[in-house]
């Protein structure tokens, strides 16, 4: 058997990130990659409550209650880590220097539009730094199932939920395979071993083209 | 400890700043960061009607959440209230107004407002329902939305160590928005894990300069995390 699909979708957004990228991890799934970064990478991950420089989980018994992720789970600081105070921190995302956030999503539109922070007449849980993310990120990719619980796309023209930012998303890691958002929309580059083309189009709520080289994605050897 | 400046106060002496319908600011991300006795301290004066500023409602235990769930305020300016329900169910029922910013605007607002500024201009929440009833401001042909500075009648900050003059230190992800709010209030109330001699902290070190400092207190800070 080949990995769970969570885990295969987080090992390919952990091929996005380079050696030396400044990254953001949204909750669910994202927060996998950072079991996918290849020793030889140094990475720094910044979570947006202050550190630039998010290590892993501390043994137990040794965590620190002062080093927190922004889910506040205990972490640890790696060599070269920094902390700072939280308009810093958002300093860092507006002024073009992260390179790469992962987030999840409820709602990809076909231009990039992203809804991820509220379903009207649900819970409102508040965006958080999702709009700062999403908005100001070099680079936003989104993981998310295909179609949501009830079978219905999660990628369409347009999102019906509240837009977390505009026009945001470049690429989407799917339970299927990997989308690029173009000028002509949704083109699908890579698709996961098990999985057609066929499908894809049936679950996308909007047009999607087909990449020339189109890469199987197959991990079942990981 | 010497008290040359009438600045090192029990907690009692600092909660004479808070009172009914007064505007507070209170550091902390999900707790962490967050001043356990002073949270206490308000809970137990019960005052009402307070402007809760805060970057989350906290955690249900440690956070400013607390006062929120204790039901003493009217609004509450925040990020997210997703950690917990309290905040959630008073905005279903009516009792509670929250007006949610993005967390770096809310962060900027606020540092805006501890350095003398009206306000910033920012393309974050541009196309979402943030920017509803907001100005749009056109610099260099690009749109931008005002978000107004905020301030605060009152500050509740936690360091991890503070000087007779109010100059402050703090612990790695605990600083948060603790240098920003030090700065955004007529009263700031400084909740000190240590409380040193001057010249003990070296200058380099100082975050938040003593001049923003009005109160110190001691507080003992004894509780537990929900992973301890």
């Amino acid at each position: 058997m080949g990995l769970a699909v969570k885990e295969m979708m987080a090992k390919r957004a952990a091929e996005e990130i380079e050696n030396g990228n400044v990254v953001n991890l949204g909750f669910g799934i994202p927060q996998k990659v950072v079991n996918y970064i290849p020793p030889e990478k140094k990475v720094f991950f910044h979570a947006e409550n202050g550190i630039l420089g998010a290590g892993p989980a501390p043994e137990k018994g040794k965590e620190d209650p002062d080093i927190v992720d922004s889910g506040c789970v205990p972490i640890t600081a790696i060599k070269g880590a920094s902390y700072f105070d939280s308009a810093d921190s958002f300093g860092l995302v507006r002024s073009g220097k992260l390179d790469i956030t992962i987030l999840g999503a409820l709602e990809i539109a076909e231009n990039g539009d992203l809804a991820n922070w509220m379903v009207p007449g649900g819970l409102i849980p508040g965006m958080g730094g999702a709009m700062d993310l999403a908005k100001k990120a070099k680079k936003v990719i989104a993981i998310t199932t295909h179609t949501d619980k009830k079978g219905n796309p999660k990628l369409k023209k347009r999102c019906e939920l509240p837009l977390t930012a505009t026009e945001c998303v470049s690429l989407i890691i799917t339970d299927l395979g990997v989308l690029e958002v173009t000028e002509n929309g949704f083109l699908l580059k890579e698709l996961f071993y098990g999985h057609t083309t066929d499908e894809v189009i049936t679950k996308t709520g909007a047009p999607v083209e087909i990449s020339n080289n189109l890469r199987l994605i197959d991990y079942k050897e990981a | 400890m010497k008290n040359r400046f009438n600045k090192i106060k029990t907690i009692e002496e600092a909660m004479k700043h808070v009172t009914d319908g007064c505007t507070i600011m209170i550091a902390g991300f999900g707790g962490i960061g967050s001043s356990y006795d002073l949270i206490q301290a308000i809970i137990k004066k019960g005052v009402k009607d307070l402007t809760l500023i805060s970057i989350d409602a906290g955690d249900p235990d440690v956070g400013p959440d607390h006062i929120v769930g204790n039901k003493q305020c009217k609004k509450l300016i925040t990020s997210h209230i997703g950690a917990t329900e309290a905040a959630g169910d008073l905005f279903n029922l009516g009792e509670l107004d929250i007006e949610f910013s993005p967390q770096g605007t809310l962060a900027e607002r606020i540092r805006a407002g501890g350095v003398g500024l009206a306000g910033i201009l920012t393309d974050v929440g541009m196309g979402t329902v943030i920017e509803e009833g907001k100005e749009k401001i056109s610099v260099n042909g690009k749109d931008y939305l005002l978000e107004t500075a905020l301030t605060a009648d009152v500050a509740i900050i936690l360091a991890e160590k503070a000087d007779e003059f109010g100059n402050l230190v703090y612990s790695k992800t605990a600083r948060g928005l603790n240098p920003l709010m030090a700065r955004a209030a007529d009263v700031t109330i400084v909740d000190a894990k240590e409380i040193v001699e001057l010249g003990e902290i070296d200058p380099e070190d100082v975050i938040t300069p003593g001049a923003y400092v009005d109160v110190i207190v001691h507080g003992e800070g004894d509780w537990t995390w929900g992973w301890q």
